[in-house]
This record gives C-alpha cells, structure tokens and sequence, in this order.
C-alpha cells in the first residue's frame, strides 16, 4: 500500500489527561482505538484510510506516549475521556473503528453519545463475556507470546515487530499493568455493555479474523444479538489483530461501509 | 537473640515426574497430584515437628502460607497458629506472615489475628507481607494494586486493634461501614509485627518507617549487608538508632548425627528443581504492577529468556560451598552460624530447617540437636556479640510509640 503521507503528531489535554495523539488525511473523521498492547505508530491500514479520511490515532492514558492516570479504574474512564478528546478536537460526528480492546472502548463510548457515532466498527472487540471459551489471559502469558497470539501467522508478527527490542518489551509490561489496572476482574469484559448496546441505531461493522486466538468468534455473535443495526464479516486466515494481518481485506471492508449513507 | 524453627510444610508426596512432564509445580499445575491421604500424614507430621519444636526449648515457631504449589502445603497461616495457640504453652508463633493484599477484608484478619492471640496467651507475632506474585493470581487479586492494599490493609487492621469501635473506612481499596470486632488483641499496644522479604526496597523502607524488623529471608551476606545499610538510613531519618533488635534473619540450616546424612538430607533444600518456590513461568511470579518499576526492564529480558533469573541460579554445591545452605553435625554448622552472626548481626533468627522429602525421623532428631546443641551455643554467642532480640531489648511495637526518637533536623530554608 502506498504510504499517505503528513502524520503529525499533537497532545490534548482532557479533564487533567495529556493524550497523545498521531493523526493524518482529509475527509470525513474517523478515529481509531487501540489493543491492550498499544499500537504501531505506523501501519498500513491506518494509512490505507487516511486517503480517504482524517485519521486519529489517540494513546489511551498509561499507553504509549499519554502519561498514566492514577484514579483509571474501568474502560469506561477511557471512553469518557476519548469522548472529551473529540470535543477537543471540534469532531460533533464522526466514525470509531476498535480494534480488539479498543472495541469495548468504542462500544462503551457508542452507549454514552449514540447520536456522535456516524458508523462504527469493531475488530475482534473485547468487552462482552463470550458465550462460549474466554478471552485469552495475558496475564500467564509471556510479553511475546500475548502479541504473537494475535496473529494467525508467526511471520506477519514478524513483519512487523521484527526483532522485539527491549524497548518494546518495556511497553508491553506497562500496557499490561494499565490493562490490569482497569480491566483486572471480571477480565476484560463488562457486565453491562451489552445491555447498553441496544441504544446504537448507527450502522455498526463488526470484523473478526477466522484464526482469533485472543478473543472467540461466540462473542462476535453476542456483539451482533447486543447491536441493533450490525453486520459480521470474517476475515480469512487472520488472528485477532485484522489490521495487522490482514490490513488490505480489512480496508477493503471499512472504506466501503463508512462510504455507505 | 530469638531462635525460631520454619518448614515450607512440603507436599513432599506429590508426583515429581508429572511435575517435571507439565514443565511446571506452581499456580496451573494440577490438583489432582494431590493425594489428601498424604496431605493428612503430612499436616499431623508437621504438627508433630510444632510440638518437638516446644519440647526442645526452642524460642518460635516461623509459619507460612502459599497457594496452588506442591513447595507450600499450608493455605491459610492462620489455620496452624490457631492449633498452636491451643497445643503448645510457651513459644512464640510468629506468622511471617499473613498476605494482606489477598484480604478482601481485612478486618476478619485482624479478628483472627486477636483470637490467635487471646487463645495463645498473648504469644503471637503477627507479620504480614505482600504475598507472592502466583498468589494474586490464584487469589485473583489485582497485582498492580499489591502495595497499595498492603499499606492500606495494613493501617487498617491496626487501627481497628488499637482504636475503639465503631468508626467507618472510606479507603481507596476497602470500604467498611462499621469496623467494630469483637475480638482485640491481649498484647498491648498491639503483637509485635515483623516484615519478611528478599530484597525489595520500597518493603525495606516501609518496614524501617514503622520501626518493625525485618526479616531477610535466606539472602546472601552481601545482599543482607545491603539491606540493612537501607534499614539503617531509614532508621535515622525517622529519628531512631536501628540495631540487632530490627533485623531478622532466615537461615536453612540442616543438622544430623553424622554430616553424609546431613548432606543427603539438606540437598532436598532444592527439590523443587533449584527454585524455592518451584518451575514456573517469570510472569506467574512477576505479574506486571507487581514489581518495582525500577526493576522492570531487566525483568522483562528475563521473562523473556534473554538474561539469567537477577536472583541468580547456585547449584546445591555452591549454595553449600557459600553458607547459603548449612549442613552437618551440630560442631560442623556451628562456625558457620557464628560467621553469619558477626557479619549480619541479627536478633531474631529462623531456621528452615529441612524441605522436600526428609523423613520424618530425621526432621524431629533435626530440631532436637537444634534445641539442645546449637541453640544453646547461638545464645551464648549472642550475649556476647549484643544480639538482643526485640523483646530482649524491649524495643517499641511501632515507630508511633518510641520514646527515644531524636528530633529529625530541620531543613534549611
């Protein structure tokens, strides 16, 4: 994919948070939520939207480049304060796309401000209980065999991660403690999510890779049952991390159903 | 010089090999290699070594808890001092101790710790600790919040022994809307409470601004040395001289008739394949927010198999060779002891006595050439070299109640 580029990069303060943020492109909003294990700065399908798009790329507070928050307790402290971040940046209506953990926190911010998502799409989202297996637990995991698990193949980590340096191992524990430190008991989904769903009337596109290793297929069916206007696609010989590993196909789908009125 | 006697309560019956096959012996490796036959023999064997450890004149007996591992049998700490303070009449039960970031309520803590001391006469010593990494897992307890619900855990249940109730806790992590047990401990202002560790900093400073010993568990001399060259500095930056009264230490020393069977039985000190706590992933024990930031880095290249374990991994001959495992007869071990002593100048010491699959036979004659010819020797030493345990030197259960306490320098403006 050619490479869009002017990624800039800024920092907004948010009811006492300063949240990093990267952001690209021109065109109709959308932003994007994070993994549990941070993100890239740069990935192809991020850049494969900014050509269409004006892309934001925000740190959750503890992640990356944003400084940590003591108080965080819960997802929905994230969600509240991403709601503030799109105040911030002037953005009524626009477009979320989750990946992963990012998914419950754009669910979480769908039930807040139903009527501020345009379109939102949920890539192999956390935040619901699966009827069926669990979501897989980080925390008896090594710092590599966590993000590995996101992928269907060893060699599309690779690409990306390469030699994993100290640096980002360093990263990862620290994204680990935040996830700890709001999504510890019960891990990695809330209770109520999906009885709040059933507010958002926005089209919702929800992706998951046929090889998801991280979070089972059963709850993309529970986010289906728990959206009002949502459709499933799955993404062949993909893990959890769709965008990652398969960020052409998941272009493909996104560009497409955020053009749709 | 208080002299102390500790077992792991080793599952010592469980099956090695399946161990060995699993790659594990910790949190996930199954129950089902629990046979509660042996685990009965064992615990009335444990009991028994408890009541041989009275007989002999031994000053305390150390106790413990962990959880989902063969290395620990002993769930609930509070289980055996409660049977102690009913079975035995003169020694010291020292908890080292009850893990307080696993209380969901603390409270229920502090009235057991007030029964165990009522029913014991007032013979209880109540340590607390942060509890190992494996624990918040099994326990489910968030370990990014371990120090905090420790030290607010902590506070807790001392003031609900030292204050009357009824009055209401609006923490950051325990919430109780009337904290008023009707059970406080015989021991005025409260039991002495004692801090076991290895080497954290942050537990150390802690333990030095209470004024509470600390106790070194099995740690090199060198390491030792450090620690209490922290313990001090903090000690006069709260306004007190520390001395053999704050420091504890854990020593695994195995005695027997003749030093062949000493050695073949103090080689079970690493049956759990070198590791005191057993195989188990650097993660289960190090859950992320559980350790010292300042740590992080180089942990992270460990859980990763890129550095050595920084505890470092001695082989039993070396453990031997460094005094970090003492084995003999009485006359043979009785030098080393003396070592440590001038070097570490401890007050309060335990001895791990055997582990893994030492006979029974062996364990009981074990503590008593423990009672009746090391020990006596140890104190001899001690008068000596001025090693007053903390009730020898009537030291103050807390910082709160010194009265020694020089006035702590202003800064200059």
């Amino acid at each position: 994919m050619a490479s869009a580029k002017g990624w800039a990069e800024d920092t907004i303060e948010v009811s006492g948070a300063r949240i990093f943020l990267r952001r690209a492109g021109t065109g109709s909003p959308v932003v994007i939520l994070h993994h549990d294990i941070g993100t890239l700065d740069n990935l192809d399908f991020y850049d494969e939207l900014a050509k269409s798009h004006e892309v934001i790329v925000p740190h959750f507070p503890g992640w990356g480049k944003s400084p940590r928050l003591e108080w965080m307790r819960h997802p929905r402290d994230v969600a509240v304060l991403m709601q503030g971040l799109k105040s911030g940046l002037g953005l009524a209506q626009c477009a979320l796309v989750g990946l992963g953990f990012g998914g419950w926190v754009a669910g979480e911010m769908a039930t807040m401000a139903p009527r501020e998502v345009s379109k939102l799409v949920l890539v192999g989202p956390m935040g619901i209980k699966p009827p069926e297996g669990y979501i897989l637990d980080q925390a008896i995991i090594s710092y590599i065999d966590y993000p590995q698990a996101f992928f269907h193949e060893r060699k599309s980590f690779e690409k990306l991660y390469g030699n994993v340096t100290t640096d980002q191992l360093e990263a990862w524990d620290i994204a680990r403690e935040m996830s700890f430190r709001i999504a510890w008991k019960p891990y990695m989904y809330s209770q109520q999510l999906p009885h709040l769903l059933g507010v958002v009337k926005a089209p919702a596109l929800i992706v998951w890779g046929d090889d998801n290793k991280v979070v089972p297929l059963s709850a993309a069916h529970a986010y289906k049952k728990a959206l009002p206007n949502a459709r499933l696609e799955i993404v062949k010989g993909s893990g959890h991390a769709v965008e990652m590993e398969k960020p052409t196909e998941l272009a493909k789908l996104v560009i497409p159903f955020l053009a749709t009125k | 010089m208080h002299l102390m006697y500790f077992t792991e309560q080793p599952m010592s019956a469980y099956d090695e090999k399946a161990g060995l096959e699993y790659g594990a012996t910790a949190l996930t490796f199954s129950n089902k290699h629990f046979d509660p036959v042996e685990g009965s023999r064992l615990y009335n064997e444990f009991l028994e070594q408890y009541l041989k450890v009275e007989e002999v004149g031994i000053d305390g007996i150390m106790l413990n808890e962990h959880h989902n591992a063969p290395f620990c049998m002993q769930a609930k700490t509070n289980m055996f001092a409660a049977i102690l303070a009913a079975v035995t009449k003169k020694v010291k039960i020292v908890i080292l101790g009850n893990p307080l970031p696993l209380a969901e309520n603390p409270i229920r803590l502090a009235e057991e710790l007030a029964m165990i001391d009522m029913i014991s006469k007032g013979r209880l010593v109540s340590g607390f600790v942060r509890g190992g990494g494996q624990e918040q897992l099994s326990a489910g307890v968030n370990p990014a919040f371990n120090r905090e619900r420790f030290v607010e855990a902590h506070d807790l249940v001392v003031k609900a022994w030292t204050q009357p109730g009824p009055f209401r806790h609006e923490g950051t992590h325990y919430q109780h809307r009337v904290v008023n047990p009707w059970a406080v401990p015989l021991q005025k202002p409260y039991p002495r409470v004692w801090i076991p560790g290895v080497i954290s900093k942050e537990t150390v400073i802690w333990t030095a601004q209470q004024r509470y010993p600390y106790i070194a568990l099995n740690t090199s001399i060198e390491d030792t040395k450090k620690i209490w060259a922290l313990y001090d500095q903090t000690a006069a930056e709260c306004g007190y001289e520390s001395g053999p009264e704050n420091r504890g230490y854990l020593a695994r020393i195995h005695v027997a008739d003749d030093e062949a069977t000493a050695v073949k039985n103090a080689r079970e000190f690493t049956w759990m394949q070198g590791e005191f706590t057993g195989l188990a992933h650097p993660v289960w024990a190090n859950p992320a927010g559980y350790f010292s930031p300042s740590s992080r880095r180089s942990f992270v290249e460990f859980a990763v198999g890129r550095s050595q374990n920084p505890r470092g991994a001695m082989s039993f001959e070396q453990q031997l060779e460094s005094g970090m495992i003492m084995a003999g007869t009485p006359k043979q071990v009785l030098p080393r002891i003396r070592h440590l002593l001038e070097e570490t100048r401890p007050g309060i010491m335990a001895v791990w006595a055997q582990d893994g699959k030492v006979s029974q036979k062996d364990s009981l004659r074990c503590i008593e050439l423990l009672g009746t010819e090391v020990f006596p020797q140890v104190r001899e030493w001690s008068k000596e070299l001025g090693l007053n345990s903390p009730f020898e030197a009537d030291a103050p259960v807390h910082l709160n109640y010194s009265k020694d306490l020089k006035k702590k320098p202003v800064a200059a403006e």
